[in-house]
């Protein structure tokens, strides 16, 4: 995999990780340009499509769309199942995981990406090995941090 | 519930106004400035959290120039979450700075060494997240030590698995084969299924680069695979998804298995007990109604099939996927009808499921017809393009050009450049053709390039038999009272050219003609105006009856002062030459366009520059390049020879395919100088020895195939020849310098008796034995490549001038890499064929002093002189220069990768061929070799 990107359906970028070296330069363009293709596809078409030399595919779930750039090889299916299983990691981690979990604990969010992909190829298929990994960061972290701010962003959250 | 590091008040991602946001983000950036560059130093908390501010609001979207710093800090930080963020930080930002790279590879070497798995973890995600050359050059050599070292934790080890595949993509050189490597392979074996998934990819991109050393991850793959696809729903645990077992491991294992050629028979067996059994599954009830369970399913079963077509060595699987493919050609899905259409294109390359792809024509343009998503309608027409072969390509053209009528216009170049090449390709019969390019102006005239309309005008001028038919049909198109300028352009021509052959009727009289094209004239763009000048000055020479009227029109103002400089200068010209020149010169100067000489057909080459080399292969080529690259063995596969004893209609097109099958008998040409022979029969040097410089100008044809032969004071000898496949034709201008006549001339092509049985030349008619001073007398040759071949027949001329005979001997240069075929590939191709082709008397290879000038430019186009693709990008070094190609002979087709490698320096070079034939290889070197 070349990439991967989160964005909301205005085309707010949400996450980006990318596996192959870019600029910056090319990095945005390449965003805004997928970005705008992917939200310009109607809903029941294919979740696949060819894009320069590399093949995209895209899932939406609720108000965010997951979309990765794979090599000609890459198996399309497998990748739509990769998206999946993100997701699925990022909703057992969250319970019920909204766009605005992603947004104000981006650093979590990356951090259970790496534990499943990594350098662009999947490291650990495993729900349980992913999360696993997670918790034992995250009790390190209790043990050092008293919690902070939350009330203020559960406020905000029930703004939005 | 989570503590939400991001800090205070910053969510812009919540706030109402741009403006808002910007004003909001700019206010927090210049605190965390302060708080940074303050006296205060501040604590590892406050670090952190200015730091994950600062990755927060670059995740939305602005730059950020500062805080790689105190990143950098944290990372030496003992707290892990303080740790974590500045790994975060330095993987999202990315920075060049060599000072802080330094410090960055020392902080991630004291993670490595210090035991402790999660700090390792979070080096080694550094590491694969920035991959830089600098980390390389700092960790490949550690990281496969970890990997293999027997006491790193799974986690770990999974991580330094990928991390490597990492460095090893941006920097190969940098990582070292060594012991490591067999010890990887046995991972395949570990108990630990995330760690194999892991492996399995490292694998993967190592095997496909040095196939040889990791080839025992063949039957290990092989077995876990086996263990994989027959055990239960349940057996695997964690790694089920959605009832189906590891499906991620099993496309890794499917994908590692297409680096080798099949396996040897015991292992293959298994395979293909594999390959059946996730063939059969596909036709169980599905064990969900989830659309996952499905995918994870059909993920396996497109790796199985690209493996089975992979292969191409089973029928029976190969049909299996087809028909399977078939069905989900018509899944509710349109994920699968898109993947299907995909895969299928690939089926249609093999000669053993070529049919049985052809079967779902029907459905195909249903789907080009209904289908209701653009990109599902585009791969309907690369696969109707696959498919395409003489018995339906009638039917696929018509499809394709009723679909053009309505297509996106994203994609209506692609489809003009494809109906115009099947429709080339596939032409039995001509008037075919022109219809069909017409068609194609008059339906999409906007997306017809420059390429289309040139071939079709190529053609025409290269068949004689379609030139009468295409004038009419132009001429009946013209009258279309809206026309697209594309076919005023072909009609322009083709007009030009062969408007005489239907000026007889009196409906197209030439006043007609000329009056029909003038009256689009006009509406015209400079340059088809510029070309309907010559249109008429054509004409001028082809019916002097309407002489007078073009030069009314191009003496008038609008011509003759036209602010143009182009037309004003054609139209000046033009009239002055219509006044002075004799009828004799006119039509000399206005003579009909000789026949184009060619190799590859333009439009191909445009719709391969448009889709990327390696996505547009001509379907023949692909076919031939499997039956030689796959198989590897120096026997051609039977399906590839019968490809070949059906010349392709490109070669048709140039009457190359004419040339009789049969053994050349003795030249024609030896009867009319039957006399002159005789004469001298009795002695043995009635040919005479090669003409001294022959060998020079010889290696100069090797490159190229026009120009100057042979020049004394008497006779010039010029040759232009063309090579399609397997066949050549060549045409030698024989130039008499004199202003006598020149007697009992007789060209005689002497094929030694080594030779003989490899090369086929035959002369197709002899020469009038009288060749008049200063005149020149053509002669045609026909070749056939039988099998590799390293001498050169040779070309006798006899006769006599001024009562004097007359003897020259000349070799023609007809070399064996006449018969090239340049293929592209891609660089993981090239370098798996040439660890294919590592048996030592595959490669030949040559170091040698530079006898030119070292020009890039020069080699490169010496190389595709050669006849080879010249493959840019491929070689780690761009110093260096890659070909390949394939050697088309009768009996077989060799497959040939060459690598040269300049030494400025030294001012050598070191020139390698690799291919299946050790004769070949040799032969090719030296002509090569030679060219430098």
């Amino acid at each position: 995999m070349q990439f991967m990107l989160l964005f909301s359906r205005q085309g707010k970028l949400r996450l980006q990780k990318w596996y192959v070296p870019l600029s910056d330069k090319e990095k945005k363009k390449i965003t805004r340009e997928l970005v705008q293709t992917v939200l310009a596809r109607k809903p029941k078409m294919c979740s696949f499509l060819e894009w320069r030399d590399l093949k995209i595919v895209y899932k939406r779930y609720a108000s965010l769309y997951f979309c990765c750039a794979i090599e000609d090889q890459d198996n399309e299916l497998i990748t739509l199942e990769i998206i999946h299983r993100y997701v699925e990691l990022l909703d057992k981690y969250f319970g019920s995981v909204c766009e605005l979990d992603i947004i104000f604990n981006f650093e979590k969010a990356y951090f259970i990406l790496d534990e499943f992909l990594l350098g662009g190829e999947v490291q650990e298929t495993s729900k349980k090995n992913v999360l696993k990994a997670i918790e034992q960061a995250d009790l390190l972290q209790e043990k050092t941090e008293t919690m902070y701010h939350s009330k203020i962003f559960i406020g905000f959250k029930k703004a939005y | 519930m989570q503590p939400l590091s991001a800090g205070s008040g910053l969510e812009a991602g919540v706030c109402k106004s741009k403006e808002a946001e910007i004003k909001r983000i700019n206010k927090e950036l210049a605190n965390i400035r302060s708080k940074f560059k303050g006296d205060k130093a501040l604590d590892g908390y406050s670090k952190k959290k200015y730091v994950c501010k600062l990755l927060f609001i670059f995740l939305l979207g602005h730059d950020i120039d500062f805080g790689h710093m105190e990143a950098v800090n944290l990372l030496s930080s003992n707290r892990y979450t303080e740790k974590q963020i500045g790994y975060l930080f330095i993987s999202v930002l990315v920075n060049s700075n060599s000072e802080l790279i330094r410090l960055i590879n020392n902080a991630i070497k004291n993670d490595l060494a210090s035991r402790n798995p999660t700090f390792m973890g979070l080096a080694l995600h550094c590491i694969a997240s920035v991959g830089s050359r600098e980390m390389a050059e700092a960790f490949a050599g550690e990281i496969p030590k970890v990997l293999v070292a027997g006491d790193t934790m799974d986690s770990v080890k999974q991580s330094a698995a990928l991390c490597l595949l990492r460095l090893y993509r941006t920097s190969p050189d940098l990582v070292p084969m060594g012991d490591w490597t067999s010890r990887v392979v046995h991972l395949l074996n570990d108990q630990h299924l995330g760690v194999v998934t892991a492996a399995t990819s490292l694998i993967t991109t190592l095997a496909q680069k040095n196939p040889e050393e990791f080839k025992t991850s063949v039957s290990l793959a092989v077995s876990r695979l086996s263990r994989i696809v027959t055990s239960a729903s349940t057996d695997l645990q964690d790694y089920t998804y959605y009832f189906v077992p590891a499906p991620w491991l099993s496309v890794k294992l499917l994908r590692l298995l297409q680096c080798y050629p099949p396996p040897d028979p015991a292992v293959r067996g298994r395979l293909t007990e594999c390959l059946e059994t996730i063939l059969n599954k596909a036709q169980e009830p599905p064990k969900s109604k989830k659309v996952q369970h499905s995918n994870a399913k059909n993920a396996v079963l497109f790796e199985a099939i690209s493996l089975i077509i992979h292969h191409d060595s089973e029928p029976n699987l190969l049909v299996r996927a087809c028909n399977q493919l078939g069905q989900f050609l018509q899944h509710r899905e349109t994920n699968l009808r898109y993947l299907a259409l995909e895969s299928m294109c690939t089926l249609a390359s093999s000669e053993f499921s070529h049919e049985a792809v052809k079967t779902h024509i029907e459905t195909v343009i249903n789907a080009l017809k209904t289908e209701r998503d653009v990109s599902v309608r585009q791969r309907a027409v690369d696969l109707l393009y696959a498919m395409c072969d003489r018995s339906n390509a009638p039917q696929i053209v018509a499809e394709m050009l009723s679909y053009l009528e309505t297509a996106d216009y994203s994609i209506r170049e692609e489809i003009v450049l494809k109906v115009a090449i099947l429709a080339e390709k596939y032409a039995v019969d001509y008037t075919w053709y022109v219809d069909t390019i017409l068609n194609l102006i008059r339906i999409a005239g906007d997306y017809v390039s420059e390429e289309v309309w040139y071939r079709v005008i190529q053609i025409v001028i290269n068949r004689d038999d379609v030139q009468g038919y295409a004038a009419k049909t132009v001429f009946e198109a013209l009258q279309a009272p809206a026309c697209h300028e594309n076919l005023v352009k072909v009609g322009g021509y083709i007009l030009g050219e062969f408007g005489n052959l239907i000026a007889g009727d009196p409906r197209s009289s030439p006043l007609i003609q000329f009056n029909l094209l003038h009256s689009k004239f006009h509406l015209c763009s400079v340059p088809t105006r510029a070309l309907l000048l010559s249109t008429y000055i054509k004409f001028v020479n082809l019916f002097p009856e309407v002489k007078p009227t073009i030069q009314d029109v191009l003496r008038s103002d609008s011509q003759l002062r036209n602010a143009d400089v182009e037309l004003q200068q054609r139209a000046v010209e033009y009239l002055r030459l219509s006044t002075v020149a004799s009828t004799d010169i006119l039509a000399t100067v206005l003579e009909e366009m000789p026949p184009f000489p060619e190799r590859e057909s333009s439009i191909l080459a445009k719709l391969k520059k448009k889709k990327g080399p390696s996505t547009v292969t001509d379907l023949e080529d692909t076919k031939r390049e499997r039956s030689v690259d796959v198989n590897g063995g120096p026997e051609p596969a039977p399906a590839s020879t019968s490809a070949m004893s059906t010349p392709s209609p490109s070669a048709d097109l140039l009457g190359l395919g004419a040339a009789p099958p049969a053994p050349a008998g003795p030249p024609p040409s030896s009867g009319g100088g039957g006399l002159l022979v005789d004469v001298f029969s009795d002695s043995a040097s009635v040919v005479a020895p090669l003409a001294p410089g022959s060998e020079d100008n010889f290696a100069r044809f090797v490159c190229k195939n026009n120009g100057v032969l042979f020049e004394n004071q008497l006779l010039q000898i010029g040759l232009k020849s063309e090579f399609r496949q397997n066949l050549g034709r060549m045409f030698i201008f024989y130039g008499n310098k004199t202003s006598t006549q020149f007697l009992n001339f007789t060209p005689t092509l002497i094929c030694s008796d080594e030779l003989q049985p490899n090369i086929l030349g035959f002369i197709t008619k002899p020469v009038d034995p009288t060749v008049e001073g200063g005149a020149q007398v053509q002669q045609v040759v026909n070749i056939e490549c039988v099998s590799d071949f390293t001498e050169a027949p040779v070309l006798n001329i006899q006769f006599r001038y001024g009562g004097t005979f007359q003897n020259v001997s000349v070799q023609l240069p007809i070399t064996l890499n006449k018969f090239f075929q340049p293929t592209e590939m891609a660089s993981q191709d090239f370098f798996q064929r040439w660890k294919q082709l590592s048996n030592p008397q595959q490669e030949v290879q040559n170091i040698f002093k530079a006898k030119h000038p070292m020009d890039t430019e020069v080699t490169k186009a010496k190389i595709i002189g050669f006849g080879s693709a010249l493959l840019e990008e491929v070689d780690p070094n761009p110093a260096n220069f890659v070909g390949a190609g394939i050697i088309h002979t009768k009996t077989t087709q060799i497959g040939c990768l060459l690598r040269l490698e300049p030494n400025l320096q030294a001012q050598m070079y070191r020139l390698t061929l690799r291919t299946s034939k050790e004769a070949v290889s040799q032969r090719l070197c030296e002509l090569l070799s030679a060219q430098f």
